[in-house]
C-alpha cells in the first residue's frame, strides 16, 4: 500500500476575475521511505498540491479530487479531529521563511514542546528533555539555553533547524519540506539539505521536497515531478530524467542549469507562467515550447505513461515519430526545432 | 541559572528612551498653557491671579511675582518652575487652588473612564475575533455595521437617548449625579463604587451602579466600535501570517490557535489602539459629564469657561494633557512588555 | 469532472484582458455596499443643502408661540404641515435641519479644506527640508495629536471666544496633525524614488518638484483622510455647539439645535431625536465613503 496516493487533484481559487486553478488534474503516488521532488517555477502549485494533502488549503480554496488517501485513510471524508491528530504528527511540514514561520511571541522551547505535549501526550518535563534532544538531533549548539530564545534571536538557519525539530518531532511518516533552503544563504543551504537527507535515511521518513532548483533535486531526489501551471508535466526517476528528459520543458529547466550551460551563456526559458487572464487553450506550456505546433496549441495534452513514469506532451523528446509528427501538425514554435 | 535574565540591560534602556521622549511633549504642553492664557481678553494678571479689581499696590507685588517686567522666556520660566512645584493657581470662583479641586474631582472621572474602557473591552474584544474568524458572515458584518455607526456616533446625543429611553420611558435609571442624595459617603478612595463598599449603607453601592450605566455606555460606545473593529483587522492579518500556517501543520485545535497562537501577536495593535483611546475618552468624558452632571474634572471644566474661570481652565487643560501623556507612556511600556521584538533588540 | 474554465476564441490569445485601472477602481468601490450607500447619502444630503431654500416648507428661524413643541405628524397634535413637529418657540423642525444640512456641509468641507491646505504646505516642508524645520514641525503636531482633540479645541475656543468661525478654527487645527504626517511620509517615500530623482537631475527647482511631481501621487491617502476628516469636522463641530461653544443661537446648526432642546428632553423627544439623527447618519455617510475609498485605493487589502 502507497504512503501517499492522489488522483486526479484540483484546487480552485475565486477571484475577482474568475476562478483561479492552481492545481489541476495531479495524480500521485509516494512509498513508504520514499523521496520525491517537486520541481516548477513559482506559481506552478507544486507547493497548493502539498498543502491540499495538508488539509491546509486557506478559505475561499476549494479541492475536489477523485482520490486523496494518506496512509490508506481516506483524507477526503475524514473528520477535522482525526485529521488534526494526523497532521502535526504522521505528516509533518516545513516551509519556505523560517523567520516568519515560527510565531514571535513565543519561544522556541514553547513552540517545540507544543506538538510533543498535544500529540504524545508528554508533560512538562519529558517534552523538555525530548525538546532538547531534537535540538541537538538538528545540530543547534547549546539546545538548553536555545529554548528560552525568541525566533528573532536566532538567524534563519537556526530558524529553519527549529522548524525541521519541530516537524520531526513526532517521527512522522511523511516530511513535506516547502523550498526549505530558498530563503537561506547559499552556505546554510547545503548544511540544511545534508540534515534532511540524513534524518530522512535514519527514520525511513517518506520526504517530498518542493524546490524550484534543479540542482536541490539532483542531490536528493529518486523520483521527480515537474509541473507547471498547475500541471504535472513529467514525472520520472530521477536518474532517467536528468539523463534524458522527455517533455521540452523539463529539457529547457535542465539547460538553464549553470553547470550545464554551454558556450557560457545561461539558457532561459522565454515568455512567463501563464495567469489567470491567458490561460492557454491547449497545451499550457505552448506558448513558450519551441515545438509546439497548431494541434499542441489547440488540444491539452493528456498525462499518459511514458518511460517508466508519466508525461503531458504530444510530442515527448524521446519520440521516434516526433519529427514527422511535428512536421505533420504545423510547427508555430519560438524557433525552429533543429 | 542565578544569572539575571539577558533581557534586563535593554529593557531598562528601552524605558528610560521613552521617558524621556515626553520631556519635550511636556515643554510644548505647558508652552501652550502660558500662551493661550496670555490671548485671553483683558489684564492677564487679573487673569492669572483669579482675583478682580486687585488693588494698584498688590497689582505691583503680583507683576513682580510673575515676572511681567522681564522677558518672556524668564515668564515662562517662572511659570514652569511653579507648574513643577504643583501650584496652577487658584480658582477665581472658589479661590481654592486649581491642583485641589482637580484632585477632588478626578477620581469621579477615573471610575467613569475605567468603567467604559472595561465595558469596551469585554464587548469589543469577543465580538471582534469572532467577527475575525467568521469573516463575511452575517454577525461579522452586523458588528463592523454596528461599529461603524458607534463610531460615528454623536455622543451627546447618544446620551440624551439613552436617558430618553432608559430613564423616561421605562424609569429604569437615574438621570444624573454619581449617586443617590440621600446618601452621603465618605470619600476614601474616591471611587465611590469602592467607597460605597466600604461605608455600612449596601444600598449605597447599588445607587452606584445604577447611576454608572447610562454614562459607561455612552463614554464606551466609541472605545467599543474602535476596539471591535481593531480586533477585527489585526485578527485577520494575524490568521493569514505564517506561523498560523505552521502551527495548522502542527494539527492544533482551532481554538488554540486563535486564542493563544493569533491573539497573542493581535493584542499587540490592539493595546496601541486602547491606549490612543484614552485621550478619546478624556474628550468623550467632557460631554459625558455634562450631558449626566457628573462631578468629574470634565464638567469641572466646561464650567470653568462659562464662569470665564481662566485658571482652572488653564491649569485643569495642562493636568489632562499630562494624565494623557502618561497613560500614553504608560501603554508604550506596556507595548514593549507584550512584544518580544522590543523588548530584546534596541 | 474537469471543466474549461475558460473558452478562447484564437488560439493561444489571451482569453481574458485584465481591467481598467478606473473600471478596477469602481469594480472594488461598488462591491463595498456600504460605500455606495454612503455617496448615495452625501449625494442626497448635497442636494438638499443645496435646494435648502426650495425645499424647506417654512423659514427655519420664523418663531410662533401658539405652535409651539408641536409632536411629528403622525402622533396626535401633530399636523402634516410640520412633518418633524416644531421646537420649544414653534420653529419647524424640518425646515432647521434642512438649512442645517447646509450648515454641516459647509463646516466639514470648509474645515477639512483650511486643514489640508496648511496640512500639506507644512509636511511638504517637512518632508523636503528635513533637519531642525522637520523635528519642530512634527513635534509640535506630535504634542496636538497627544492632547485629546475636543479638549484642545474647547480650550481654544474658550480662548478665543464661542461662536461658528472660532470653532471651525479650533477643529482645523486639532486635525491639522493627520495631513501633515500624511503629505510628509509621503514627500519621504516619493523622493527616494527614481523619477523624483530624475526630475531633480534635470534640474526642477524644489517648489516645482513638491507641487508638481510629489504632490499629485499622494492624493489617493489624501482622499481617504479628507473623507473621513469631513465627518470628524461635522461631529467635533457639532459638539462644539451642542456644549453651547460653537454656532450660537438662533442658528439651526444641528448640534446648536440639540443644546437647545436638552432641556426639553422629558417633554418632547423628537426635539432632540431629529437632529442628533441627522448628525449621525451624515457623519456615518462620510466614514463609509472613507472605508470604502480606503479599501479601493489601498492595493494592500485587494486579494
Amino acid at each position: 500500500m502507497a504512503l501517499v496516493e492522489i488522483e486526479n487533484l484540483s484546487v480552485e481559487f475565486p477571484t475577482q476575475g474568475g476562478i483561479m486553478r492552481a492545481v489541476d488534474g495531479v495524480s500521485l503516488k509516494l512509498e513508504e521511505g520514499e523521496v520525491l521532488g517537486v520541481v516548477g517555477e513559482s506559481g506552478s502549485g507544486k507547493s497548493v498540491t502539498m498543502l491540499a494533502l495538508m488539509g491546509l488549503i486557506p478559505f475561499p480554496g476549494r479541492v475536489k479530487a477523485d482520490k486523496l488517501t494518506f496512509n490508506g485513510r481516506d483524507l477526503l471524508t475524514i473528520s477535522d479531529k482525526e485529521r488534526r491528530q494526523l497532521t502535526g504528527k504522521d505528516v509533518a511540514m516545513i516551509f519556505q521563511e523560517p523567520m516568519t514561520s515560527l510565531n514571535p511571541s513565543f519561544t522556541i522551547g514553547f513552540q517545540l514542546t507544543e506538538t510533543l505535549r498535544l500529540h504524545e501526550g508528554m508533560d512538562r518535563k519529558a517534552a523538555r528533555r525530548r525538546a532538547i534532544e531534537l535540538l541537538e538531533q538538528v545540530g543547534i549548539p547549546s539546545p538548553e539555553s536555545r529554548l528560552s530564545a525568541f525566533p528573532h534571536q536566532l538567524s534563519g538557519g537556526m530558524n529553519q533547524r527549529v522548524m525541521i525539530a519541530m516537524a520531526i518531532a513526532c517521527n512522522p511518516k511523511l516530511l513535506i519540506a516547502d523550498e526549505p533552503t530558498t530563503a537561506l544563504d547559499v552556505t546554510i543551504q547545503a548544511q540544511i539539505l545534508d540534515l534532511l537527507m540524513t534524518l530522512q535515511k535514519e527514520r525511513n521518513m517518506g520526504l517530498v521536497m518542493i524546490t524550484h532548483n534543479m540542482g536541490v533535486v539532483a542531490d536528493t531526489a529518486q523520483r521527480v515531478m515537474v509541473m507547471y501551471a498547475g500541471q504535472i508535466m513529467e514525472e520520472r526517476a530521477a536518474t532517467d530524467l536528468f539523463a534524458s528528459p522527455q517533455h521540452p520543458y523539463t529539457a529547457a529547466l535542465l539547460a538553464a542549469l549553470p553547470e550545464r550551460s554551454e558556450g557560457g551563456r545561461l539558457a532561459t526559458i522565454p515568455g512567463v507562467v501563464p495567469g489567470l487572464y491567458d490561460r492557454p487553450k491547449g497545451c499550457l506550456f505552448s506558448p513558450r515550447c519551441a515545438y509546439a505546433t497548431e494541434h499542441s496549441r489547440n488540444v491539452r495534452p493528456d498525462l499518459r505513461p511514458w518511460a517508466g513514469g508519466h508525461i503531458r506532451c504530444h510530442y515527448p523528446l524521446g519520440d521516434p515519430n516526433r519529427n514527422a509528427e511535428i512536421q505533420h501538425d504545423h510547427p508555430v514554435g519560438t524557433e525552429a526545432a533543429s | 541559572m542565578a544569572a539575571p535574565p539577558f533581557y534586563v540591560q535593554p529593557m531598562l534602556r528601552f524605558i528610560l528612551t521613552r521617558v524621556s521622549l515626553i520631556i519635550p511633549t511636556f515643554l510644548g504642553i505647558t508652552l501652550l498653557a502660558f500662551f493661550l492664557i496670555r490671548l485671553v481678553p483683558g489684564d492677564p494678571i487679573e487673569t492669572l491671579a483669579g482675583e478682580r479689581g486687585i488693588d494698584p499696590a498688590r497689582h505691583e507685588q503680583l507683576r513682580k511675582e510673575y515676572g511681567f517686567d522681564q522677558p518672556i522666556l524668564v515668564q515662562y520660566g517662572i511659570y514652569l518652575s511653579r507648574v513643577l512645584q504643583g501650584d496652577l493657581g487658584k480658582s477665581m470662583i472658589t479661590q481654592e487652588p486649581v491642583i485641589t479641586e482637580f484632585a477632588a474631582l478626578f477620581p469621579a472621572t477615573i471610575e467613569l473612564a475605567l468603567c467604559a474602557i472595561l465595558f469596551a473591552l469585554i464587548l469589543g474584544l469577543p465580538a471582534g475575533i469572532i467577527a475575525a474568524i467568521k469573516r463575511n458572515s452575517i454577525f461579522d458584518h452586523g458588528v463592523m455595521g454596528i461599529s461603524l455607526a458607534g463610531y460615528s456616533m454623536p455622543i451627546f446625543w447618544w446620551g440624551l437617548i439613552l436617558i430618553l429611553l432608559f430613564s423616561v420611558q421605562f424609569d429604569l435609571t437615574p438621570v444624573s449625579g454619581r449617586i443617590d442624595v440621600l446618601y452621603y459617603i465618605e470619600p476614601i478612595t474616591g471611587f465611590l463604587l469602592i467607597d460605597t463598599l466600604l461605608s455600612d449603607e449596601p444600598e449605597a453601592f447599588w445607587s452606584a451602579v445604577r447611576h454608572l450605566i447610562l454614562p459607561t455606555i455612552v463614554l464606551g460606545t466609541v472605545p467599543l466600535a474602535v476596539i471591535a473593529r481593531m480586533t477585527r483587522s489585526a485578527m485577520l492579518e494575524v490568521l493569514g501570517e505564517d506561523y498560523i500556517r505552521t502551527a495548522k501543520a502542527k494539527g492544533l485545535s482551532r481554538f488554540r490557535i486563535v486564542a493563544l497562537h493569533a491573539l497573542r501577536n493581535a493584542l499587540i495593535p490592539v493595546v496601541t489602539v486602547i491606549g490612543l483611546q484614552i485621550g478619546v475618552l478624556f474628550t468623550g468624558a467632557i460631554l459625558t459629564e455634562t450631558i449626566f452632571s457628573w462631578p468629574g474634572v470634565g464638567k469641572w471644566l466646561i464650567d470653568a469657561i462659562f464662569r470665564r474661570d481662566y485658571p482652572v481652565l488653564q491649569g485643569g487643560a495642562l493636568l489632562l494633557g499630562v494624565v494623557v501623556m502618561s497613560v500614553n507612556l504608560l501603554v508604550d511600556l506596556a507595548y514593549g512588555l507584550i512584544n518580544p521584538r522590543i523588548r530584546h533588540t534596541r | 469532472m474537469t471543466t474549461e474554465t475558460m473558452e478562447a476564441p484564437a488560439v493561444a490569445a489571451p482569453t481574458a484582458t485584465p481591467p481598467h485601472p478606473l473600471r478596477e477602481f469602481w469594480g472594488y468601490f461598488s462591491a463595498n455596499h456600504g460605500a455606495v450607500a454612503g455617496l448615495v447619502i452625501i449625494v442626497a444630503v448635497v442636494l438638499v443643502a443645496l435646494l435648502a431654500d426650495v425645499i424647506a416648507p417654512h423659514d427655519p428661524n420664523a418663531t410662533d408661540t401658539a405652535l409651539a413643541l408641536k409632536p411629528p405628524f403622525w402622533q396626535e397634535g401633530g399636523s402634516i404641515a410640520y412633518p418633524l413637529g416644531t421646537d420649544p418657540i414653534g420653529r419647524d423642525i424640518l425646515s432647521r435641519l434642512i438649512h442645517g444640512a447646509r450648515l454641516s456641509l459647509l463646516i466639514g468641507i470648509a474645515v477639512v479644506a483650511l486643514s489640508i491646505i496648511i496640512g500639506t504646505v507644512l509636511g511638504l516642508v517637512a518632508g523636503f527640508f528635513r533637519g531642525l524645520t522637520e523635528i519642530f514641525i512634527m513635534r509640535l503636531m506630535d504634542i496636538i495629536l497627544t492632547l485629546p482633540s475636543l479638549l484642545l479645541a474647547i480650550v481654544i475656543v474658550a480662548v478665543l471666544g464661542p461662536g461658528l468661525m472660532n470653532a471651525m478654527l479650533a477643529v482645523a487645527l486639532v486635525i491639522l496633525p493627520h495631513y501633515v504626517r500624511l503629505a510628509r511620509a509621503a514627500v519621504i517615500t516619493e523622493t527616494s524614488k527614481d523619477y523624483v530623482t530624475a526630475a531633480r537631475v534635470s534640474g526642477a527647482g524644489t517648489t516645482r518638484l513638491m507641487f508638481r511631481e510629489v504632490l499629485p501621487n499622494c492624493t489617493a491617502p489624501l482622499i481617504v483622510q479628507a473623507s473621513l476628516g469631513i465627518s470628524t469636522a461635522i461631529l467635533d463641530a457639532a459638539a462644539l455647539g451642542f456644549l453651547g461653544l460653537g454656532a450660537q443661537p438662533p442658528s439651526p446648526e444641528w448640534g446648536t439645535m440639540l443644546a437647545d432642546a436638552r432641556e426639553f428632553v422629558l417633554r418632547a423627544w423628537w426635539v432632540v431625536t431629529f437632529p442628533g439623527l441627522a448628525i449621525l447618519i451624515t457623519v456615518l455617510a462620510f466614514n463609509l465613503l472613507g472605508d470604502g475609498l480606503r479599501d479601493a485605493l489601498d492595493p494592500k487589502l485587494k486579494r
